[in-house]
C-alpha cells in the first residue's frame, strides 16, 4: 500500500502547491457566480417554498465546483505526466492499475472537497444554510467527485495532446454542468429540455446533493443516488480497464 | 522528462514511495552526494541545467536499489570530475553486487568500467565478449620511436605502420620483439631518442572490428 499512499499523496501535493490556480481561482469564479446571479434573480425566482434564489443557488454552485475541479484534478496531471514523459516513471515501478486508479481518484474527490468546502463556506456568508440530510450531502459529494475524477482519468488516457484535454473540459464537462439545473429547476423548462435534463447524468448529481441541503429534489434522491452510483461504477470500471490494458499508456 | 511540481528530493521521495520503500532518506542523501545534487536537493528541476536533470535521473533510476541497472550514457556531458565521481560510485555499485548494463560512446569508459563489452555497428553486433578477451583479440602493441637520424632502418621497414612528424610508428605483435628492433637499431648505427610502448585499448579494437 505504500505505493498507493505515495501516489496519492504525490496528487495532493501537486494541487497544492499551485492552490493559488486549482483552489482559490474555481473558489472566486463562483463567487463571481453566486453574487452576479443571485442580485439579478434572487427578487424574481423562488424555485422552493421558503427557500431564497440565492440559497438554491450555493448548493448547485458548490457542486459545479466540485465536478470541475475534480475533473481537472486527474485530467490535467495524467495529461501533463504523459505529455513530459515522466508518467515512465509510475509505470515502471509494480503499482497495479487499481493503485493508480484509486490514488488518482482519491486526489480528486480531495481537491473537489477542499474546493467546495471553500464556495460553500463562502456562501455560508451569504446565507446560512440548514443541513436537513448531511450525509446525502456527503455521499453525493463523493459520488460526483469521484465519478468525474474516473472521467478525468479516461479523458487524459485517451487525449493525445492538451488541445484535446481542453476540448473535453470545454465542450463536454462544463456545458454538461452548467445545463444541471446549478441554476434553475428544471421543472421550469419546456417539456422537451426536461426530458433533455433528465439524460444529464450531472442533474442527478446537483439533484441529489441539493436534496441534502433542502430536503426538497426535482426528482426522488434515492432515483438520483441509484442513477450516480451507476455511473460511478461504469465510469469506474471503464477506466479500471484502461488501466490495466495500458491503454495509451503502455502500449 | 520531469515533474514541474516538485524538488529533486520529493521526486526521489516519490519514486522511493512507489517502490514500496519508506523512510529511504539515508540512501537519497547518499545517491545526492555522489552525484553532487546535494545543493540542489530542495530545487525545482525545471531550474536545473540540462547535466543537473541528467544526474536526477540516473538518481531515480538508482533510488530503489534495483538488482539491475540500465544507464545510458550516463557521463555524456558532465565534466571530468563528475565523470570520475560517477565511474567510482558505478563501480561500487557494481561491487554491491548490482548488475548494471551502461550504453556508451566513450570506450575509455567501457574499458574502465565494463566486465564485458558488446560493440554495434549499424546495429548489429559486431562484438561480444569480455573485455579483457577483446583487448587480447588486438594483437598488436605500437612502438613509437623517435631516432636520430630520423630515418628507419630497412629491415624494419616491414613492422612500420606509419609515421607522425618525427616519430616512427612500429605494430609489434609481442614484447620479445622488442629485442629485435633495438638490435635492429644499433647493427644500423641509428641512435634511439625517445621510445613509447603504447598497448592497445577498445578504440584500437573497435577500429578493427568496423574495418572488418
Amino acid at each position: 500500500m505504500t505505493g498507493l499512499w505515495t501516489l496519492f499523496y504525490k496528487e495532493l501535493l501537486r494541487f497544492w502547491k499551485v492552490s493559488l490556480q486549482t483552489i482559490l481561482s474555481p473558489v472566486v469564479t463562483t463567487l463571481l457566480y453566486l453574487l452576479i446571479f443571485s442580485h439579478v434573480l434572487e427578487a424574481h425566482v423562488q424555485v422552493y417554498p421558503e427557500v431564497n434564489y440565492t440559497a438554491f443557488l450555493i448548493p448547485g454552485l458548490v457542486m459545479m465546483a466540485m465536478l470541475q475541479n475534480a475533473f481537472s484534478n486527474s485530467s490535467s496531471s495524467l495529461i501533463q505526466s504523459k505529455m513530459t514523459g515522466n508518467i515512465v516513471f509510475m509505470l515502471l515501478p509494480p503499482l497495479a492499475y487499481w493503485e493508480f486508479f484509486t490514488a488518482y481518484v482519491a486526489a480528486s474527490v480531495a481537491r473537489g472537497a477542499v474546493v467546495g468546502l471553500g464556495v460553500g463556506l463562502a456562501g455560508w456568508w451569504f446565507v446560512p444554510l440548514s443541513l436537513a440530510h448531511p450525509l446525502w450531502v456527503l455521499v453525493f459529494a463523493i459520488l460526483g467527485c469521484a465519478t468525474l475524477g474516473a472521467a478525468g482519468i479516461i479523458s487524459s488516457l485517451w487525449a493525445e495532446n492538451y488541445d484535446q484535454m481542453a476540448a473535453v473540459q470545454n465542450f463536454i464537462i462544463v456545458p454538461l454542468t452548467f445545463l444541471s439545473g446549478v441554476f434553475y429547476s428544471i421543472h421550469s423548462l419546456p417539456p422537451f429540455w426536461q426530458a433533455v435534463s433528465h439524460a444529464n447524468p450531472f442533474f442527478y448529481l446537483i439533484d441529489g446533493f441539493r436534496y441534502g441541503f433542502f430536503g426538497v429534489s426535482d426528482v426522488s434522491p434515492l432515483l438520483a443516488l441509484a442513477i450516480v452510483a451507476a455511473c460511478f461504477l461504469a465510469l469506474s470500471l471503464a477506466t479500471l480497464l484502461l488501466l490495466k490494458s495500458g491503454y495509451k499508456l503502455r502500449k | 522528462m520531469y515533474d514541474a511540481f516538485f524538488t529533486v528530493r520529493e521526486m526521489l521521495r516519490f519514486q522511493s514511495g512507489y517502490f514500496g520503500i519508506r523512510n529511504n532518506n539515508a540512501w537519497i542523501d547518499e545517491l545526492l552526494e555522489r552525484l553532487a545534487l546535494t545543493e540542489k536537493a530542495d530545487a525545482y528541476v525545471r531550474h536545473l541545467s540540462g547535466g543537473m536533470k541528467r544526474r536526477v535521473l540516473v538518481a531515480q533510476a538508482l533510488v530503489h536499489k534495483p538488482p539491475v541497472i540500465v544507464l545510458d550514457e550516463p557521463t555524456a556531458g558532465v565534466d571530468v570530475e563528475l565523470r570520475q565521481s560517477l565511474w567510482a560510485f558505478i563501480q561500487r555499485l557494481n561491487q554491491q553486487g548490482h548488475t548494471i548494463v551502461l550504453t556508451t560512446h566513450y570506450l575509455e569508459e567501457a574499458e574502465v568500467l565494463c566486465n564485458r563489452v558488446a560493440m554495434l555497428k549499424q546495429g548489429q553486433v559486431v562484438a561480444l565478449d569480455t573485455t579483457v578477451n577483446l583487448l587480447s583479440r588486438h594483437k598488436a602493441i605500437q612502438l613509437r620511436l623517435k631516432l636520430a637520424p630520423a630515418c628507419l632502418p630497412d629491415s624494419l621497414q616491414a613492422l612500420s605502420c606509419g609515421r607522425d612528424g618525427e616519430i616512427f610508428k612500429l605494430s609489434l605483435r609481442r614484447h620479445a620483439e622488442l629485442e629485435g628492433v633495438l638490435a635492429a637499431l644499433r647493427e644500423s648505427g641509428v641512435a634511439l631518442e625517445d621510445l613509447e610502448v603504447v598497448k592497445p585499448d577498445l578504440e584500437d579494437v573497435f577500429l578493427e572490428m568496423v574495418k572488418s
